[in-house]
This record gives structure tokens, C-alpha cells and sequence, in this order.
């Protein structure tokens, strides 16, 4: 794989960062975040911080049912509550909006407002303006729809039948998407290998549930017919046009301002409906309008539920552990729209065999709409389901081999030698080095203590368990993966960019300007901070970093499947070369030396070896713009460079879809040891011991890298024992609260070590990997892991999450009271 | 619906404003007086990302009407600011030990931490700190860093 071919651009910046003689001095520190200071004194401006002069309020008005024809809306009593500006209704959309943008095919209509029928509980239904939301909340109470009942779909097999009601009339069948994908010869080798394992397996919906939720600011001025949405992220740069379209105005007319947002987890990866909603409430009543969901609306209509699937999965294998053969059959319940097609399954394509030598894979996916919420994104976007589902097969092989579950995964790890390696799907392991990894992992947790422990406590009735599970880290992805699943797509992007603007202004101070969203927990500012300083040898704390908005933005997508680290050091690392070379050709002829002996050191340039011959930053910088004839004649003034770095592996899908290109390529590599003690009286779980070891590639900042890790690890601990959205046969959500839905608390979330190993990728910028997401992948598999072995006394097999603690105590008294 | 003068002690500042008899003590906190640091994260008193104290004492300003606190003192995440601006103790701890990453919860998680070392001054066992802020939600650090942050205050490591 040539990445000179595949993009010129992108080796050059590979090459330029690459690690040389020098000793990197700020990349590699856990230095402090640059972000926090005004989070800690209470100033981080959140969405609902801002205000604006003569602002309005906003409320909704939800359905409560999961799905019925809107008979009728009397909207009289509130049009008279004193406060009141405007109610609005699903009429107001269809006369004045057009539908939200969706990446599904085929006719799955969804409007910010209901306007014939709900389909899902908490759907909108109408909106009060008003001048505060205390009074728009009154108002909604005043409005009263009649509703027509419809039969519910809630169960994704029964939508499939023939004579379901349909969530979507016009598309005619609840099966929104359906093919099976087939890499290598996968009928011969199951019915070559010596064994085979299968099960049916069922991963819960749940959801990234920020603690700040989705909200935007609608501010239309109609003397320059611009609406300006301020908004807590939405991959502004690269959808803009998509909610212009929805809004009726040219996408010259929108701007987006991004606003920090108190965490996303994918619940902010392109909120579509809020922001649109509050543009087009400030259209109508011409004058900001504010609207935050509250956490009720989060919970039961927010833009990105998790996955909820239903698997047969089987395995196949030889007897000395050998795997050959994966086969994986997934219906998932998206809900009632289909808002980003099937893209979270591109991700689970994308490292389908986990680190193993699997040569052939078929993959058959169903996509079914339901009345419930609908699917989006969820730190992992869909590979963690997979990653769970393939080690809990790999468990399984071990326990019918009787092979130890670390060994058979060590036989079967592709090799170091074996990079770049080629998975069958087509997409790429671009580095690895998946044997160290294991043997830091078991030496740091000291495996082999636990396992005598266990076995220990185990002889004294003790329910002790250890679960040891791997799983990729995919990073960076390609735009294909959203198309690849039709043989005639309408439309076939093959871009995903991210762009950087670095200056030195006049006074010597470098600002570096971002063109995708504001913060959403992870830290942007520290990491464009560190690579300048490293690439100008300044003090991170001086470099001053600003977000564009919409309309001043070059291309960028945006966090979001664990990319933004690699691809805006991309970017930056391209402006910051373009500059050093100017600031070379300055100095050379001020210094009166050749370029190639100038060096930057502490915030200066200078001649290598003579450290009294050098000029600050700022000095060139202020020649630069104030004193043109002291520049080479053909430079113009200024000291400023923009940079778009794309997605440097991208290659198409072939025709038949059996090898779907490289689409992901920059893939991290992790392991979890766990070691639980099980109370089977209360169903409880006490940690005796985690660790977990992660390779990221060259690590930016290790203290940041670690709470990625721990934060994303208890957030996967949450899908493993505790989250799950219900819903009754109504189709209403029982849980709709945090009185019902339980996230991890501080007692529930074990005190873990964290581990690094570094293989730099070698077509990145500094060989950096993502790392977002990779702690959430493992936890439910480690969970279901280290709870089936602390509980073997009682054969449990862990098929579905979350495990609840009920759950464990029912598996014990059915264990004990069998005959 | 009634409206009420409302006045208290905020962060050792005397501070007055009206409020409708239903305003909750967040609300107040951040749309009368302006304090946007105390966020409200559920309404319901689950979360605990709304805490500020009362007369030193930790409670959910969601779940408290503004009326309610009229006469009291007040200590929300601004308080903890040292005068000239710069960070707090414990500010600066979380600060240097990762103890934020959105920082949503944050200033609920002060607060809370700084009750916490008032009544332990040597900054107890962890399980003791975990406890604590075990009704203070927060999505994304998985708790520990916030942990060694709260340690770290009391130790007074920089």
C-alpha cells in the first residue's frame, strides 16, 4: 500500500512529522488541558449559558403515543396564555420547511414536527414560543391533539412480517435495508473446520446520554434574510448544506456558531433536529429563540439512540483453536427513521475479525423501523456490538475446545510481520503489534496471580471471576462506509476532511483556528496546542486557539468516530510547514544565513549552534505585516497558512461489494483483564482488579488518552449491567428519568490501570491513532466474560446485556433448583 | 402566581432578585442572578450536576424553590475561584489531575468535593470520596481522575 500514490498530500505530512533525531519535547506529555480553566470557574458557556438580547423560549409538546394519526390540534387556550408569542404546529412545517435530512434510502420522511402522524413515543408534535421557559411549558399544557391510535410495531421480527403496520407507508415494508455481504469462501471453510460454536445474542438499546443535552439558538435577522443557529455541535462544517436545505435558505444564509457542549458520546454527532427546529422557530417569529431538551425529551426523542440488535453469530474453527470462519446474521431495530442508513455497520465491517486471522466472513443485515426512537450514534457506532459479539464467540470456542480463553486468542492474533494486513471485508489494519499488547496486559494486571486467586476462592465457594478480552480500535472514517451498501447509490462522497488556519499575528501570539465543532469533552484546544508547540517549540499555554463559524469555515467533518486527534494534527501540521518554510525564508535573509541551518527553539528561529543569532517569532512576525520591503519580493505580507487534510486512505468498493475498499484503516489495539467477585445472593459485583492496556499509536497526551479510557470503559460498564432504554407494549418509554435509567455512579465504577504501548501508524501525522472510543468497546464483553466465569459453578452463558443484577440472581436459584 | 423578593448570601455576597413563588433555586441562580456555573442536567434530583451548597451543606438546586433559600448562604462553583481570579484548590487540582472532560458536572463535583474535605480535612479513604460524590453524575470520566483530584486537594500536591 502506497500512500504516495493513494495521496500525495498525506505522505508528505506523514513524512514531515515523522519522528527524527529530534526528541519530541510537548508531543507525548501529559500536560494540563488548555480547555479546563474556564470550565472549572463555571464560564465553559454552554448552549444554555448564552444569552441574547430580546431572546424567546421554546417548548414541546410530545406525543404520547408511539403511533397515531394526528386527528386534530386546538392550539386556542395557549395562543391566549399571557407570554405567549406563537404556537407552532406540524401545518407550520409543511407550509414553510422541508423535511430533515436523512442518509437512509427509499421514502423514510421525517419532519422536525409530526405533521400527519407520530411514530414514536415523545415524537414532537407542537412548539410555544414564549417570553420564558416557564410559560412555554404552560402553554404546551394548554394545547390539546386529538390522536387516532395505530397498532404499534415494537418488535423488529414481527415488523418483518407481511401483514405488520407499517411505521412508513410509503415505503411499503418495515424492512428498511436488507442484504448479506459474503468475503472469501465462507460455506467451505464451515464445513471444513472441525468445529463450530453459535448463539443468538442480543445487545439492548441504550444511548450516549450526555449530561448537558442537545440545545441551539435561533437567531433570524431579516434584514439580511441570515439565520444564524448557535449550537452545542452538529458537524456543522460538513452538513451545513444539508439543514439549509431543511430550512429553505441558500446555505450562504445559514451560520452555524459551534458551542462547547457538555459531552456527546455520538448523541451531538450531526444533531439534526434541534438545531434545525430552533433555526426555524426564529424564522417564524422573528426574533432569537432558545430551545434546550429537557431530559425527559433526551431520553425518549433524541437524535441518536444506540444499537439494538439481534444476532446469530457462529463461529467456526479447527481443533487446535485455529479460527477460519465467521458468520454473523443481525436484525437491527432502528427505530422509526433511518437517519444514518446503515453506516453503523460499516464500522462493524470494518474490523469484523477483531485481531484474528479470520479469512472468511459473511454478514447479513437487516434493518427494521419500528415505533420507537431512532438509531444514531454511540461511542463505538456500531463495532463495539460487534466486538462484543465476536469475543463472546471466541469465549465460546475456548470453553468447547477446554483451551484457555487467553491462549486461543494468542494463536490466533495476526502477527506483527502481517501489517499493513488486508481483512477480508477489504478495509485495512494500517500497524499492530497485538502479541506485545497481550503480554504487557497479562504482566501488568499480573494475570497469573488472579488466576490462582480465583481458582483459590473458587475452592473456598468464593464466586470470583476473570474475563480477558481484546478489541480493535478503528480510527478515522471514510465517507464510503455510508454508501457501500447499495450497488446503485445515488450518491458516492468520498471525502471527510479537516482543515486548520495557524497565524502568527503581528504582536508574535499564535492562534490556530479549527473548522469543526467546539469542545464536546474531548479536548481540541490541548491537542492542536501540543502539536504547534512541537512544531514551533513554544509554550502550549501561549498558543491561542478560536472555532470558526459556519460561514468563515473551510472544509471539516468533525469529531466522531475517534478522528479529530489524527486528522486536525493533519491539518495543522500542514499549515504550521507552510509557515516554517516562510518564516525560514525571512529569517535566512535578516540572519544573512542559508535556511537549511535555522532551527526553531523556544519560541524563536535561529542559526544551528549560534544561540545568540536567532529572531524571535514575534519579530518576524511583525516584519512580516509591517515591513514589506524587508521580505523576499515575491512574499506577500502576513504570516498566516491554512491547511485541508483528508482522509489519506480512502479507496473505492468494487463492484460486487465483495471487497468493500479501505474505509477505516487506522486501527488501535487493546486488551482488558477484569477480575470480579460476584455477590449471588444481591446479584452485586465488586472489582478485585482491572486493567486494560491500549495502543493508540504515538500518544499525544498520556493523562487525556487515560481518562478517554477510564471514561469510556465505565460508560461501556453502563451497557453492560445497567442501561437499557424500555419500552411497554404501548410503545411508551418506562424509563424516562434517571430515577429509572441508571448511569454508572462513582461506587459503581472500578479503580483501573491503564497501560500504553505505542505503535505509530505509519500514515498518519506522527504516527497517531484514535482513541475515543476504544474503552467502551471492551467492557461488555469483559463483563459477560469475567460474570459467566465467576458464576461457572452455574453453566450461565452471557447472550444479552445488560446483565442485571437480578438477572445473576434468577441464573443462580434456576442453577440451584434444577433437578 | 406570586412573585417574591428574594434575598441571600451568594458565595459571601449579599444578592436580591424576584422570583415567581415556582422559580427553583437553579433557575435563580442562573437566570435572575447570573450565575450560569450550577447546570441542570435531569430536573428530577437524580443527577446531582445542579448541586450548590446551603449553609455549607450539599443540595439539588433543582429540587429547591428560590423562595426557599431567602436568608441563606449560598456557595456555588463561582465561590470557589479565589478572589483575584485565579483557580481554587481544588480547581486547580482537578485541573492538574484530569478531574474534567466536558466539564458539565464539574462545578456540581466541587462543590460536592469541597464539602467533603471541610468535613474531611485529611481526605479520608477513597472509598469514603467515592461515596461522596457517588450522587453526582458525571458521563465522562469514569470517576477516577475525579477521585485523584479530590485526593490530591487534600494532600495539597500541586
Amino acid at each position: 500500500m502506497s500512500i504516495a500514490e493513494q495521496d500525495p498530500n498525506a505522505a508528505k505530512v506523514a513524512a514531515d512529522t515523522a519522528a527524527g533525531d529530534r526528541p519530541r519535547r510537548w508531543l507525548g506529555k501529559s500536560l494540563n488541558r488548555v480547555e479546563d480553566p474556564r470550565f472549572l470557574r463555571g464560564q465553559g458557556r454552554y448552549l444554555d449559558d448564552i444569552e441574547l438580547p430580546g431572546m424567546l423560549h421554546a417548548a414541546v409538546v410530545r406525543s404520547p403515543h408511539a403511533h397515531a394519526r394526528i386527528v386534530s390540534i386546538d392550539t386556542s387556550r395557549a395562543e391566549q396564555l399571557p407570554g405567549v408569542v406563537r404556537v407552532v404546529t406540524g401545518a407550520d412545517v409543511a407550509e414553510h420547511a422541508a423535511p430533515l435530512p436523512s442518509f437512509g434510502a427509499g421514502p423514510i420522511v421525517q419532519d422536525m414536527i409530526a405533521t400527519e402522524k407520530v411514530r414514536h413515543y415523545g415524537e414532537t408534535v407542537a412548539a410555544v414560543v414564549a417570553e420564558s421557559r416557564y410559560v412555554a411549558e404552560d402553554a404546551c399544557d394548554l394545547i390539546e391533539v386529538v390522536y387516532e391510535e395505530l397498532p404499534v410495531v415494537l418488535d423488529p421480527v414481527a415488523a418483518r412480517a407481511d401483514d405488520s403496520p407499517l411505521v412508513h407507508e410509503a415505503l411499503g415494508t418495515n424492512t428498511a435495508y436488507e442484504r448479506t455481504f459474503s468475503f472469501g469462501e465462507v460455506d467451505r471453510a464451515f464445513a471444513e473446520a472441525d468445529h463450530t460454536v453459535g448463539a443468538e445474542l442480543y445487545w439492548p438499546r441504550s444511548t450516549g446520554m450526555p449530561m448537558d443535552m442537545n440545545g441551539a439558538i435561533g437567531d433570524f435577522d431579516p434584514g439580511t434574510g441570515v439565520v444564524t443557529i448557535y449550537a452545542n455541535s452538529m458537524n456543522f462544517t460538513y452538513f451545513l448544506w444539508l439543514i439549509a436545505a431543511s430550512l429553505k435558505v441558500p446555505a450562504s444564509k445559514l451560520r452555524i456558531v459551534p458551542v462547547a457542549a457538555g459531552g456527546s458520546f455520538g448523541s451531538k454527532f450531526f444533531m439534526h433536529k434541534v438545531p434545525t427546529f430552533a433555526g426555524f422557530l426564529s424564522m417564524l417569529v422573528g426574533c432569537p429563540v432558545k430551545y434546550v431538551e429537557d431530559r425527559i425529551a433526551h431520553i425518549t426523542a433524541n437524535d441518536h439512540c444506540g444499537s439494538d440488535r439481534r444476532y446469530e453469530a457462529s463461529l467456526a474453527f479447527d481443533a487446535d483453536g485455529t479460527f477460519q470462519a465467521l458468520r454473523i446474521s443481525c436484525i437491527d431495530d432502528y427505530g422509526a427513521y433511518l437517519q444514518f442508513g446503515t453506516g453503523t455497520h460499516g464500522n462493524a465491517l470494518s474490523q469484523i475479525v477483531g485481531p484474528y486471522r479470520i479469512r472468511h466472513v459473511e454478514y447479513s443485515l437487516a434493518a427494521v423501523l419500528t415505533n420507537k426512537n431512532q438509531q444514531g450514534a454511540y461511542r463505538g457506532f456500531g463495532a463495539e456490538v460487534s466486538n462484543w459479539v465476536l469475543e463472546r464467540l471466541v469465549d465460546m470456542a475456548a470453553r468447547k475446545l477446554g483451551l484457555d480463553r487467553v491462549e486461543i486468542r494468542r494463536r490466533n492474533l495476526i502477527p506483527a510481520d502481517s501489517f499493513p494486513y488486508k481483512t477480508p471485508t477489504g478495509n485495512i489494519y494500517d500497524s499492530g503489534n497485538y502479541q506485545g499488547v497481550l503480554a504487557q496486559v497479562l504482566e501488568e494486571s499480573e494475570y497469573e496471580t488472579w488466576v490462582a486467586y480465583r481458582d483459590a476462592a473458587r475452592a473456598e465457594g468464593r464466586h470470583v471471576g476473570i474475563g480477558v478480552v481484546a478489541s480493535q480500535e478503528r480510527s478515522v472514517f471514510s465517507s464510503t462506509e455510508f454508501w457501500f451498501w447499495f450497488d446503485d447509490p445515488q450518491f458516492t462522497p468520498t471525502s471527510s476532511p479537516e482543515s486548520a488556519s495557524v497565524r502568527i499575528d503581528p504582536t508574535g501570539e499564535l492562534v490556530v483556528t479549527l473548522h469543526s465543532q467546539s469542545m464536546w469533552g474531548n479536548s481540541p484546544e490541548t491537542v492542536v496546542s501540543q502539536v504547534v508547540a512541537e512544531e514551533f517549540d513554544v509554550d502550549p499555554a501561549s498558543v491561542v486557539v478560536t472555532y470558526a463559524d459556519s460561514q468563515n469555515a473551510l472544509p471539516g467533518t468533525g469529531p466522531g468516530g475517534s478522528r479529530y486527534t489524527v486528522m486536525v494534527s493533519g491539518a495543522v501540521a500542514g499549515a504550521t510547514t507552510e509557515l516554517k518554510d516562510k518564516i525560514r525564508r525571512i529569517a535566512s535573509g535578516k540572519l544573512e544565513v542559508a535556511e537549511a541551518d535555522l532551527e526553531f527553539r523556544n519560541g524563536a528561529v535561529g542559526v544551528v549552534g549560534v544561540p545568540d543569532r536567532q529572531l524571535t517569532l514575534a519579530e518576524v512576525a511583525l516584519t512580516a505585516y509591517m515591513f514589506r520591503l524587508d521580505l523576499p519580493p515575491d512574499m506577500p505580507s502576513g504570516l498566516a497558512a491554512t491547511s485541508t487534510y483528508d482522509h489519506p486512505l480512502t479507496t473505492l468498493p468494487n463492484d460486487d461489494r465483495s471487497d468493500l475498499g479501505i474505509f477505516y484503516p487506522f486501527v488501535g489495539h487493546a486488551w482488558h483483564i477484569a477480575v470480579v467477585e460476584v455477590d449471588v445472593e444481591t446479584g452485586g459485583i465488586e472489582f478485585l482488579r482491572y486493567a486494560a492496556v491500549h495502543d493508540a499509536g504515538t500518544i499525544v497526551n498520556p493523562r487525556t488518552l487515560d481518562g478517554q479510557v477510564i471514561g469510556g470503559t465505565v460508560q461501556g460498564l453502563g451497557t453492560a449491567l445497567y442501561e437499557e432504554i424500555l419500552y411497554d407494549a404501548a410503545g411508551r418509554v418506562l424509563n424516562e428519568t434517571f430515577e429509572h435509567y441508571h448511569l454508572p455512579s462513582a461506587l459503581d465504577a472500578p479503580e483501573m490501570t491503564v497501560g500504553h504501548h505505542e505503535t505509530p501508524s505509519p500514515y498518519t501525522p506522527y504516527g497517531i491513532k484514535g482513541a475515543g472510543e476504544g474503552g467502551r468497546m471492551l467492557t461488555p464483553a469483559i463483563m459477560s466474560a469475567a460474570i459467566e466465569d465467576a458464576l461457572s459453578p452455574y453453566g450461565v452463558t452471557v447472550t444479552s446485556l445488560p446483565i442485571r443484577a437480578e438477572q445473576i440472581v434468577d441464573w443462580v436459584a434456576s442453577a440451584t433448583a434444577a433437578p | 402566581m406570586s412573585t417574591h423578593r428574594v434575598a441571600l448570601e451568594v458565595n459571601g455576597v449579599t444578592r436580591e432578585g424576584e422570583a415567581e413563588a415556582r422559580l427553583s433555586l437553579a433557575d435563580f441562580l442562573r437566570d435572575v442572578l447570573g450565575l450560569k456555573g450550577t447546570h441542570v442536567a435531569c430536573e428530577h434530583g437524580f443527577c446531582g450536576n445542579c448541586n450548590v451548597l446551603l449553609d455549607g451543606e450539599s443540595v439539588r438546586a433543582c429540587l429547591m424553590f428560590a423562595v426557599q433559600a431567602g436568608g441563606r448562604s449560598v456557595t456555588t462553583v463561582e465561590g470557589l475561584t479565589e478572589s483575584d481570579g485565579t483557580l481554587g484548590r481544588l480547581q486547580r487540582a482537578f485541573h492538574d489531575n484530569g478531574g474534567l472532560q466536558c466539564g458539565f458536572c464539574t462545578p456540581a463535583m466541587l462543590v460536592t468535593a469541597h464539602e467533603y474535605l471541610e468535613a474531611h480535612p485529611d481526605g479520608g479513604t477513597d472509598t469514603e470520596i467515592r461515596e461522596a460524590i457517588d450522587g453526582v453524575m458525571c458521563r465522562c470520566t469514569g470517576y477516577q481522575h475525579i477521585v485523584d483530584s479530590i485526593r490530591a486537594a487534600a494532600a495539597g500536591a500541586p
